[in-house]
């Protein structure tokens, strides 16, 4: 079984695509011949041919609509987009219509796209190379939002995403596309969509995370268990439709939560889940809910990057202001 | 053409006629919600090119006054009338109203309200048709003022780069809402600006069927066969505002006038009459017929049909019983 990074295992997962299904079609801007700005797309246009394999023009509301075309036509279209913050005109298209076909045709048609796009910050790039605008997607019924944070995630769900009905924006936490090595197998196993992973059980804080942040909470709940303090970790991994049982069952045994997204902070994923838990899991909670997350400003600049992102040292200040409150 | 097709034509146009001023009272009546375009005026488009298409196989999106495509694509009448009136018996169960028509079945592949949106959506297709080799192709109906869009320039590139099967059909009627189209437009005659794409492109009289259905036919025969995009601009004229709530106060009433003059089905009518295909009575009976058919069954049929039902309200966002919510091989 190969060791692979996780943008290589977004790389085996859409070769699997590609190969056992006939509808499936990739494309984007320098996918193609170049492999794509990360390499997640390299070798596949050898492999599958220039027909399905697609280099586009720079035309971001075009790709987008051109797959929701596609999905019409019985295709399944998967999309990259370079960055996440160039998929800002592909919003017209993924709100008005791939959203929607579904509702408006009252199932007659649906739309199984994928737009995939590398997110999120610490790469010493400027702020659309860096930012994790997440919340807007989530925010839209009628999308699936998919966040792998591990090389055998993001195998397993991108394979879901791509088989899956309904549209899905796959966002890569380019971070860490090659910052652990897994061993992937290439079995063509799918993971569960709409599920949270447990990455840590844990029974005196949970810890609510996904994408790159996985790691700064992973070491948070690690600095935690020297102190005798046990974390639990979940990985939402599909921010919407989110999996809130789980994250309630989790609360109901710790009792407190922190929610870690590097995202800015007002009307973020963070927001919905302390708002699910007010609803429905207050009772169990001993101390308030802590949010860690970016800032509400706009994405700095490479020099100011590492005060904006959530660190594990806030997360653990903030696990223990949990404890403190009782 | 010859004189059937001619009869025959002339029927469905009237029919198309009838059929949205009909709309128009029971939007009055207010029987008809979320907003309705009106297509008299403009059939010699709809029914020109389709007919020298194959409706019902290649597949067909347009924008918001989309009642009419819809119809000559194979929808029912009845489905498209109680789609409007928002029941459950509609096109799509009276979620889409009279701005997102869909019939899937016959190739319809939607309305869209949104000025320019379903452009890539179009080029996707005729992609999709073309990967998979059927001998159908891709009819983009798009409004002059549409082409002011971005989507309107990223779709002709990709067309042309990729020498797709798509059929654009610009039907010019002058006015983007309420502003006419030298006083948003820097070249009006749409056609040329396909040109910088190396798309072949035509401008004919969108009035006279028999004109329109013949350009129709050289630029299907072209897209047909693997030539690549091809561009029809039909200039024609909307009799009402832009939609109900449009005054349609900003228009000469001799400019009015003077398209009124070219009316498409008058024009078709007096070409039968006068060359001994049909008598003022045939057409008389003709146009009793289509108003009987309207009120006794569509408008019958929608007025007769169900309520959208409330517990569905949140059905149909995401996929019921979807298996890779729970993981799965392939």
């Amino acid at each position: 079984m190969a060791e692979l990074t996780l943008v290589e295992a977004v790389n085996l997962a859409l070769a699997r695509a590609l190969e056992i299904d006939p509808d499936v079609v990739v494309f984007g801007e320098d996918i193609g011949i170049n492999g794509g700005v990360f390499r997640a797309t390299l070798g596949l246009q050898a492999r599958y041919g220039k027909e399905r394999v697609m280099d586009t023009p720079l035309s971001e509301t075009l790709i987008a609509g051109m797959a929701i075309g596609m999905a019409a036509q019985g295709l399944k279209p998967v999309a990259e987009i370079q960055f996440m913050g160039f998929i800002y005109p592909t919003l017209d298209q993924i709100l008005s219509h791939a959203a929607r076909l579904r509702n408006r045709t009252r199932g007659r048609l649906h739309c199984p796209m994928v737009l995939r796009a590398p997110y999120g910050g610490g790469i010493h790039a400027p702020e659309h190379h860096s930012e994790s605008t997440e919340a807007l997607f989530a925010h839209i019924p009628g999308l699936r939002v998919v966040i792998p944070s591990s090389p055998l995630r993001a195998y397993g769900l991108l394979l879901a995403a791509i088989f899956d009905p309904d549209p899905v924006i796959f966002l890569e936490p380019k971070r860490i596309y090659r910052m652990v090595k897994e061993a992937v197998a290439d079995d063509g196993q799918a993971l569960p969509l709409d599920v949270c992973f447990r990455l840590r059980d844990g029974s005196d804080v949970t810890l609510v995370t996904w994408g790159a942040m996985t790691h700064e909470t992973l070491q948070a709940a690690d600095r935690l268990a020297q102190e005798g303090i046990s974390a639990e970790v979940i990985d939402v991994a599909t921010i919407k439709p989110i999996d809130s049982a789980t994250i309630l069952e989790s609360v109901a045994k710790t009792g407190r939560c922190v929610i870690v997204h590097e995202a800015a902070r007002a009307c973020g994923v963070g927001a919905e889940i302390a708002a699910q838990l007010a609803e429905h899991g207050l009772m169990s909670l001993y101390a308030p809910v802590q949010r860690v997350t970016g800032y509400d400003t706009i994405m700095p600049l490479f020099r100011l990057e590492q005060h904006y992102l959530p660190t594990s040292a806030r997360i653990v200040t903030a696990a223990k202001r949990t404890l403190e409150a009782a | 053409m010859n004189a059937a097709d001619k009869k025959r034509l002339l029927r469905e146009m009237l029919f198309a006629r009838r059929f949205e001023e009909r709309c128009y009272e029971a939007y009055v009546e207010r029987k008809i919600g979320g907003f309705l375009h009106l297509y008299p005026g403009q059939e010699a488009c709809a029914f020109g090119v389709l007919d020298a298409a194959r409706p019902g196989h290649d597949y067909v999106i347009t924008g918001y006054r989309d009642h009419v495509h819809a119809i000559k694509c194979g929808a029912d009448p009845k489905e498209v009338m109680a789609e409007l009136f928002g029941k459950e018996t509609g096109s799509s169960k009276g979620r889409g109203g009279s701005m997102h028509i869909f019939d899937t079945k016959h190739h319809f592949m939607g309305g869209y309200a949104l000025v320019g949106g379903p452009f890539p959506l179009a080029v996707g297709m005729a992609k999709g048709i073309k990967l998979k080799g059927g001998d159908e192709i891709s009819i983009c109906f798009l409004g002059d003022a549409a082409n002011n869009q971005g989507t309107f320039h990223e779709t002709l590139n990709m067309a042309a780069l990729w020498e797709l099967p798509v059929l654009f059909v610009c039907e010019n009627n002058l006015y983007g809402i309420g502003t006419r189209i030298d006083r948003s437009t820097a070249v009006v005659d749409q056609y040329k600006r396909v040109c910088g794409y190396n798309i072949p492109a035509a401008q004919v009289d969108g009035q006279d069927i028999e004109k329109v259905h013949a350009a129709a036919k050289i630029a299907v025969e072209h897209v047909r066969s693997g030539k690549g995009p091809y561009f029809l601009e039909l200039m024609t004229y909307r009799y009402r505002g832009h939609s109900m709530s449009d005054s349609n106060a900003y228009r000469a009433k001799e400019e009015e006038r003077m398209w009124s003059k070219r009316d498409p089905i008058i024009m078709l009518r007096d070409r039968l009459i006068k060359a001994g295909e049909m008598s003022a009575d045939d057409y008389k009976k003709m146009d009793d017929d289509v108003l009987d058919h309207i009120e006794n069954e569509i408008i019958k049929f929608a007025e007769e049909s169900p309520e959208p039902k409330v517990e569905e309200l949140e059905r149909y966002v995401l996929a019921d019983n979807d298996p890779w919510v729970k993981g799965g091989a392939h």
